[in-house]
C-alpha cells in the first residue's frame, strides 16, 4: 500500500519532514510527494538498490568476534533521507564555528596560562580530576593554536524544535565516510531527486580535510607527506582510515610503520627506505600515541612522537590533549567559556546539564532521577548510562551509589525526546528518532559539513543511534526552500 | 610503497604458492603409488623429504604411513608448511593488506581458506582427496590470475610476483632433489619400464609434462628433465625461468642492487652447470649451492625492503 503520508502519525513529537498537521514541511514537499508515487514494488526495488549498492562499494563498519577475528557487517542505510532547510543550517554552521573556535581557545588556554581557570570561570577541581588532561602537552604550541582540528559534534532537536548539542568528540571522532558513502547511495537510488532539488553536495571533505592538514605542516612544501595513523585492521573504524586515506592518496600506517630518527623527526618505513613525515592524521587515542609519553605497553603507537612533536617536526590532528574538552563537565560549561573567550552568546544552546560534584545539583539529581539521563563524563558510544524514565528502581538505585561515589564522573540532563523523521519499514515510512553528527574542520580557516551524519534509532521507540547497538543512517540533505 | 605491505603481499603470495605446490605433489604421488609396483613403492616418505621437516614429523608421529603424512601435509596446523596453515598465513597477510588489492582478492583468499578448512575431510581421505586438492590448486590459480588482470602493475605487485617466483624456485629444486634420487636404483636395468614413470610424476608435480613434451620432443629421460626444470628459459617453473621472473620484478623497485647480485650469480651458476651429465651426488650439491643461494636471495630482499630492516634513508 505504499507510502501514504495521511496515516503518519508525528504523536507530539517534532518530526523532520512532517508537520504535526500531518503536511510535509516546505522543504520537505516534493520528497514526500516523490515518495507518495512510488509503488510497493518501486519502493522494494530502490531499498535492493540502495543495499546492493553498498554491498558492492565495501560500506562495512567491523564488529569483533572471538571466531572470526572479525565480522564486517554491511553499513545500515535508510533511502528516505533526512532534509534540513539551509536557512536553518546557515545558524547551525555559525553556531557551530562558534562552539569549536571557543573550544580551541579553550584548550589551547589550559595547556598554557589557565587564565579560564584564574579568572574562576572554570573550577580547578574539574581540571584536576580530568581523565583527558595531557599533562605532558603543557606549554606545547600546535601550529596556528589550534588542538581540535577534527570535531564532530552531536546534535539533537527535541520536542519544541530546538537543536541542542548533545556532545563535542575532539579525540578521534568518526562516521565521516558513511556521510559520504550515503550520499553516493542516494545519488544512485534517487537520481531524479537530485535534478528537482538544489542539495548541497557534501563530497569536498576529503579534499577540505587534506588541505587543512596540509595547511599545519610545520616546513613549508609543496607537497607534505600526510599519512593516516590506524591502530589496525581489528579497530572498529578501520574501514574509514582506510577510506579517508585513499580519497586523499595519503599512506594508511600503523604504528609500526613509522619510526623517530635521533633527530626527532618522524619518518615512514618504505621499500625505498625511510621518508620523512609532516603530517599525521591519527585515529590512535592519545593513551597509546607514544609508548614513551603514555602508556608504556602501547604496542599500536610510535615511540618519540610527542617528542618530534614537542619540537614542531610534526604535525598531529588532533593534538593530543585535545580530548580535555570532550569531557561532559566540562561541556556543560561551554556556553560560559563562548562568553569569556568571544565574549559573545552560545548561538546553539547545550541541553541544560547537572552537574553532580555540585552539591546542590547533586542532590537535585538525587531526588528527580526518574526524570532525568545520567552519563558518565568520559565514555562515549552511549555506554554506563541511565536513561531515568525508562528505569527500574534497582537501576536507578544503582546509579545513586555511583553518583555518591564519584559525583565528579557524573551529569544529569533531562530527557531530550529526540525528533523523528520517516523511515522504511517494509514499504511504508514509520517515525524513527534520529540525531545529526557534523564535522568541524579547523586549520587555517574552518569548515562545516554540509549537513553531516544523520544516525537513525530503526528499532521502534529507541532513541539509541550508535551502529554498534541497532542504529541505522541517512543521507542528510541541505536544500535551498526556493529550490522546491 | 609501505614497507610493510610491500612485506605482506610477498609473503601472502609465498604462502598461497606454497599450498598450491604441495597441493599438486600429494596429488601426483597419490597417482604414482598407483602405478609402481608394490615392491618398489617409494611410499609417502619422499613428501616428508621434500617438506624439509623429517625431524618435526617423527617427533609427531610415529610412522609414515599414507594416512599420517597425507593429514601431516593438509590438515596439520601444527605443521606450518601444511596446506592448511600456508593459507592461513597468506590469510592473515591478505588481511591487513587488502585495500592494496583488487577487492576480490581478500574475498577469494579468505573463501579459499575456508574451503580448504571446512572440507578437510575430504582432503583426508582417499576417495575425495584428488577433488579436494584439484580445489586448491584452482582457488590459488584464480587468486593469481584474478591479481594479474586487474591489478596495476606496479611494485606492491612485483613484491607479490617475486614472492612467488622464490616459492617457486626452490619447490622446483626440492622436488628434483628428493625425487631424482629416493623413487628408483639408477641404472636398474630391470625396472627401467617404470624409469619413465618415475620422470613423469617429477614432471607433472611441477605441471611441467606437457610443456616439457613440447618443448624437448623427446622421451622422459633423466637428462633431458632436468635440463628442462633447470635451464628452460620459458617454461615457469623452470629454475632458470623463476630467477628471471624475480629479476625482471627487482626492476621495479628502488634500491635493487643486493638482491640482483644474488640473481645474478644464480643465473651464472644455472647457466654454467650440465645438470644432464650429473651423478645423483653432483646433483645434489649442486641443488644444495642453489638452495643456499636462494637463501641469499631471500635475506637480501628482506633486509632491503622489509619492515624491521628498514632503518636509514
Amino acid at each position: 500500500m505504499a507510502i501514504r503520508w495521511g496515516g503518519y502519525r508525528v504523536k507530539g513529537l517534532h518530526d523532520e519532514l512532517i508537520r504535526a498537521t500531518g503536511k510535509p514541511r516546505p522543504a520537505a514537499v516534493r520528497l514526500c510527494e516523490y515518495l507518495r508515487s512510488l509503488n510497493d514494488a518501486e519502493i522494494e526495488e530502490r531499498k535492493q538498490a540502495s543495499e546492493a549498492a553498498i554491498r558492492v562499494m565495501g560500506v562495512t563498519f567491523r564488529v569483533y568476534s572471538e571466531e572470526g577475528g572479525s565480522i564486517d557487517r554491511a553499513w545500515p542505510f535508510d533511502i528516505i533521507p533526512r532534509i534540513i532547510a539551509a536557512s536553518e543550517w546557515r545558524r547551525i554552521e555559525a553556531g557551530l564555528k562558534q562552539r569549536v573556535h571557543a573550544l580551541n581557545l579553550f584548550i589551547d588556554d589550559l595547556y598554557h596560562d589557565q587564565r579560564v581557570v584564574r579568572d574562576g570561570v572554570f573550577p580547578n577541581e574539574i581540571l584536576a580530576s580530568s581523565k583527558n588532561f595531557r599533562p605532558q602537552c603543557v606549554g606545547i604550541n600546535p601550529s596556528r593554536g589550534v588542538w581540535a582540528h577534527i570535531c564532530g559534534s552531536d546534535l539533537v532537536r527535541d520536542k519544541d524544535g530546538t537543536v541542542y548539542v548533545l556532545e563535542d568528540n575532539l579525540r578521534v571522532p568518526s562516521g565521516v565516510s558513511y556521510m559520504l558513502e550515503n550520499r553516493l547511495v542516494q545519488k544512485r537510488i534517487f537520481p531524479e531527486l537530485f535534478e528537482q532539488y538544489s542539495i548541497e553536495p557534501v563530497d569536498d571533505y576529503p579534499s577540505q580535510l587534506y588541505d587543512m592538514l596540509c595547511s599545519i605542516a610545520p616546513r613549508p612544501s609543496e607537497k607534505p607527506e600526510v599519512v593516516v595513523l590506524t591502530p589496525g585492521i581489528y579497530n572498529s573504524a578501520y574501514f574509514e582510515h582506510s577510506y579517508l586515506a585513499q580519497q586523499m592518496g595519503a599512506e594508511l600506517v600503523e604504528g609500526r610503520d613509522l619510526v623517530v630518527g635521533d633527530d626527532d623527526i618522524v619518518y615512514m618505513r618504505t621499500i625505498g627506505g625511510l621518508t620523512r613525515v609532516d603530517v599525521i592524521y591519527r585515529r590512535v587515542d592519545d593513551l597509546f600515541l607514544d609508548p614513551e609519553a603514555f602508556n608504556p605497553d602501547s604496542t599500536l603507537g610510535v615511540r618519540g612522537l610527542l617528542r618530534a612533536w614537542k619540537k614542531g617536526n610534526v604535525a598531529l590532528a588532533n593534538a593530543p590533549g585535545a580530548g580535555v574538552a570532550d569531557d561532559k563537565v566540562v561541556y556543560a560549561l561551554v556556553p560560559k567559556m563562548i562568553k569569556y573567550y568571544l565574549g559573545e552568546e552560545a548561538i546553539l544552546p547545550n541541553v541544560p546539564t547537572y552537574l553532580c560534584m555540585d552539591d546542590k545539583e547533586r542532590e537535585y539529581v538525587l531526588a528527580n532521577l526518574d526524570k532525568l539521563v545520567v552519563k558518565p563524563a568520559n565514555e562515549s558510544g552511549g555506554y554506563g548510562m541511565l536513561i531515568g524514565p525508562h528505569a527500574t528502581q534497582k537501576e536507578r538505585d544503582e546509579f545513586v551509589r555511583l553518583i555518591r561515589r564519584d559525583p565528579r564522573n557524573y551529569i544529569a540532563q533531562p530527557l531530550v525526546t529526540l525528533s523523528t523523521t520517516p523511515t522504511l519499514v517494509g514499504t511504508r515510512a514509520e517515525p524513527r528518532h534520529i540525531d545529526l553528527r557534523p564535522f568541524i574542520l579547523s586549520g587555517e580557516s574552518v569548515y562545516v559539513t554540509n549537513g553531516g551524519l544523520t544516525r537513525v534509532a530503526l528499532r521502534k521507540g529507541s532513541t539509541v543511534v550508535n551502529s554498534s547497538q541497532g542504529g541505522g543512517s541517512k543521507d542528510t540533505w541541505i536544500v535551498e526552500e526556493g529550490s522546491t | 610503497m609501505l614497507s610493510r605491505v610491500g612485506e605482506n603481499l610477498y609473503w601472502m603470495a609465498r604462502y598461497l604458492e606454497r599450498a598450491e605446490n604441495s597441493a599438486r605433489l600429494i596429488n601426483v604421488n597419490t597417482n604414482l603409488l598407483l602405478d609402481l609396483p608394490k615392491r618398489v613403492q617409494p611410499g609417502w616418505e619422499p613428501l616428508i623429504e621434500i617438506s624439509g621437516s623429517r625431524s618435526d614429523y617423527t617427533s609427531q608421529y610415529p610412522t609414515i604411513d599414507e594416512r599420517s603424512v597425507v593429514k601431516y601435509l593438509i590438515g596439520d596446523t601444527n605443521h606450518p608448511g601444511s596446506i592448511l596453515s600456508s593459507l592461513g598465513f597468506a590469510r592473515e597477510n591478505a588481511r591487513t593488506v587488502r585495500d592494496f588489492m583488487p577487492r576480490e582478492t581478500w574475498e577469494n583468499v579468505n573463501e579459499l581458506y575456508l574451503y580448504a578448512k571446512g572440507n578437510l575431510a575430504s582432503g583426508l581421505g582417499h576417495r575425495r582427496r584428488y577433488e579436494y586438492l584439484r580445489g586448491i590448486i584452482h582457488g590459488v590459480q584464480q587468486i593469481s590470475g584474478l591479481l594479474a588482470g586487474t591489478m596495476t602493475h606496479d611494485e606492491g605487485y612485483n613484491m607479490l610476483r617475486m614472492g612467488r617466483n622464490l616459492e617457486r624456485a626452490d619447490m622446483t629444486i626440492r622436488i628434483i632433489d628428493v625425487r631424482s634420487a629416493n623413487l628408483l636404483p639408477e641404472l636398474s636395468k630391470e625396472l627401467t619400464p617404470f624409469e619413465n614413470i618415475q620422470w613423469m610424476s617429477v614432471l607433472k608435480s611441477l605441471s611441467a609434462y606437457q610443456m616439457y613434451r613440447r618443448a624437448m620432443q623427446v622421451r622422459v629421460r633423466r637428462p633431458d628433465v632436468l635440463r628442462f626444470l633447470f635451464k628452460e628459459r620459458l617454461f615457469p617453473r623452470a629454475f632458470y625461468h623463476t630467477v628471471t621472473e624475480v629479476e625482471s620484478c627487482l626492476e621495479y623497485l628502488p634500491r635493487r642492487e643486493a638482491p640482483l647480485r644474488c640473481v645474478s650469480d644464480l643465473k651464472e651458476r644455472v647457466a654454467a652447470a650440465h645438470p644432464e651429465n650429473f651423478d645423483q651426488r653432483e646433483l645434489h650439491e649442486f641443488i644444495d649451492t642453489l638452495e643456499i643461494g636462494l637463501i641469499d636471495l631471500n635475506r637480501a630482499i628482506s633486509d632491503t625492503y622489509f619492515l624491521a630492516n628498514v632503518t636509514s634513508a
